[in-house]
């Protein structure tokens, strides 16, 4: 079966060179198949968008080149909205982060303090799930009318709805310590404290950040959210989404849309790889 | 390699013929009802290699528990006559995120020693268990023997007097288990602690112990206990010798009659 003898298996440093190649050779392996699959979703984009225009139907679905041409480079008349895009583009990703970070920071903090007791869990994890289940759009408003309609509000809505799964994320990881290796700290009588931070949390880490990937996610769906529901305070995506589509302005409302989903794409992709950076060293996903 | 800097035997003082661990009509009965030991009467002193073979659920490992003091016995007296005890899990328990060196540091850490005297006495661990040269690997990077290698140099470092092993080998193949079983035979004969050892393996019991205790299946009670005659230190070829291959027949024997 597998090498036990010093002899056959591989001592650390002469793992490095091997690791090096096989990244460059995923490198490819990663990137060409979704390369592929939006390649072919461009092409069926522009078939359903020319047939849609061929039977007089021209304001559904845009071609991807009217998309670009009408938002960025207006031929007839209109001004390009890439300011207002990147304005609103860089609201946006303001109040995703801050929420975000905010969420983190309550999220595991919360989670750390019910992994101390059975009571406490019992007592606080039914209000983690009741926020999860509140229509977070019947929300919305009510923060508006109450809170106003600030960058803070805004906030507000992108914590509420990213919270969850660092809530849970957390919890999970800081109690799926195996039972041999809590025995192996109790036997040498290590503090609670001790537990948390050099067994219970590192252990936690891959949950964490499987958990910030999700609520990066929600947080950008929040930011836009919230802002489309508000409609008004400094314009984010949202509020530019809600206009384009009130005024029937397709291309610039596709361009809004892709833009938003980009930024959420891009915050998924960030949290990804500093969660690899962080534990995939050691870690190993059950397979 | 074996000048291992953990404390010498001349300098431990106690005497011989003293228990390190004592179990006086011990009883375990869990909350459910289930009664998983009774009467056990079993001690262990300094320079024996105790084994204990039964039936899986007889209550093998409950017995180290006790002895740990991760649990505690619901009828008589489990005295321990030193708090320097190694325990060796059935799985290797190392921590998926720490490399091998600071598996091997993490009781010393625990137990607050200082960082250079840990990491040394963790190189020597690491030298005693043949792992040099993979202090930096990760835990995924190692074999299931060099995992269970690794946990057993982590239980060197705090020099423990009493070993406490609950089937170290069980999940290992036979081949790694027959090399791990005479490392771990040489060790002892060097340090001469004293040893309990939870095994399902008849051979391993007899080749590795100075006592093999058998027991019953549930409840768990010690129906008999054989002298292993052996001169340590041990040929791996003791194995195939027909005196090993009678003791071993003699044990299962008495297995086989606790079992019915």
């Amino acid at each position: 079966m597998s090498a036990t003898t010093t002899a056959s298996a591989v001592p650390a440093t002469a793992l490095k060179p091997r690791f090096g190649a096989s990244r460059r050779r995923t490198f490819l392996t990663t990137w060409a198949p979704p390369l592929a699959v939006f390649v072919l979703i461009v092409i069926a984009w522009y078939l359903i968008a020319n047939y849609l225009i061929s039977i007089g139907r021209t304001t559904i679905l845009p071609t991807p080149n009217r998309i670009v041409v009408d938002s960025f480079f207006p031929t007839t008349g209109g001004r390009p909205i890439t300011a207002d895009l990147m304005r609103a583009l860089g609201l946006s990703t303001g109040v995703a982060f801050v929420g975000l970070a905010i969420s983190i920071v309550i999220g595991v903090g919360w989670a750390v303090v019910m992994s101390q007791a059975r009571w406490v869990e019992r007592s606080l994890f039914p209000y983690a799930v009741i926020l999860q289940c509140i229509p977070i759009l019947a929300l919305v408003p009510l923060i508006g009318t109450t809170l106003g309609y600030s960058f803070e509000s805004r906030i507000l809505v992108c914590v509420l709805i990213s919270l969850f799964p660092m809530v849970s994320n957390t919890l999970f990881g800081l109690q799926s310590v195996e039972r041999s290796q809590r025995e192996l700290f109790k036997l040498q009588g290590a503090s609670r404290w001790t537990v948390l931070t050099k067994l219970q949390f590192p252990n936690a880490m891959p949950a964490i950040f499987a958990g910030m990937r999700i609520s990066a996610g929600l947080a950008v769906v929040g930011a836009i959210v919230g802002d489309f529901f508000f409609r008004r305070g400094q314009p984010g995506l949202g509020i530019l989404i809600n206009n384009y589509a009130s005024r029937v302005q397709t291309p610039q409302l596709f361009a809004a849309i892709i833009t938003a989903a980009i930024l959420g794409v891009a915050i998924f992709l960030i949290f990804g790889w500093i969660g690899r950076r962080a534990v995939g060293r050691w870690y190993e996903p059950a397979a | 390699m074996s000048t291992l800097t953990l404390t010498p035997t001349a300098e431990r003082t106690d005497v011989v013929s003293e228990p390190l661990l004592d179990f006086r009509n011990v009883a375990m009965q869990f909350p459910n009802g289930t009664v998983a030991l009774s009467g056990v009467d079993l001690t262990v002193k300094r320079g024996e290699f105790v084994t204990v073979v039964g039936p899986s659920g007889c209550g093998k490992s409950t017995l180290l528990r006790i002895a740990s003091g991760l649990e505690k016995a619901s009828e008589g007296t489990a005295d321990l006559a030193t708090k320097r005890i190694g325990y060796v899990f059935q799985d290797a328990t190392l921590l998926p995120w720490r490399t091998v060196q600071a598996n091997v540091e993490l009781l010393a850490e625990l137990n607050g020693q200082p960082k250079k005297k840990r990491a040394e006495k963790a190189r020597a661990a690491i030298d005693l268990v043949g792992l040099a040269g993979f202090e930096q690997n990760l835990p995924k990077e190692l074999s299931g023997g060099m995992k269970m290698r690794t946990s057993l140099a982590r239980s060197f470092t705090l020099d423990p007097e009493l070993f406490l092993f609950d089937e170290p080998f069980g999940a290992l193949d036979e081949i790694t288990r027959e090399r791990l079983g005479d490392e771990l035979l040489r060790i002892f004969v060097e340090q001469q602690f004293a040893a309990l050892f939870i095994t399902h393996s008849v051979a391993e019991a007899v080749y590795l112990s100075t006592r093999v205790v058998v027991m019953s299946g549930r409840p768990g009670r010690i129906v008999d206990t054989f002298e292993v005659p052996f001169e340590n230190p041990r040929d791996p070829d003791l194995r195939f010798t027909p005196e090993f291959a009678a003791l071993c027949g003699q044990v299962s024997h008495a297995l086989r009659e606790g079992h019915s």
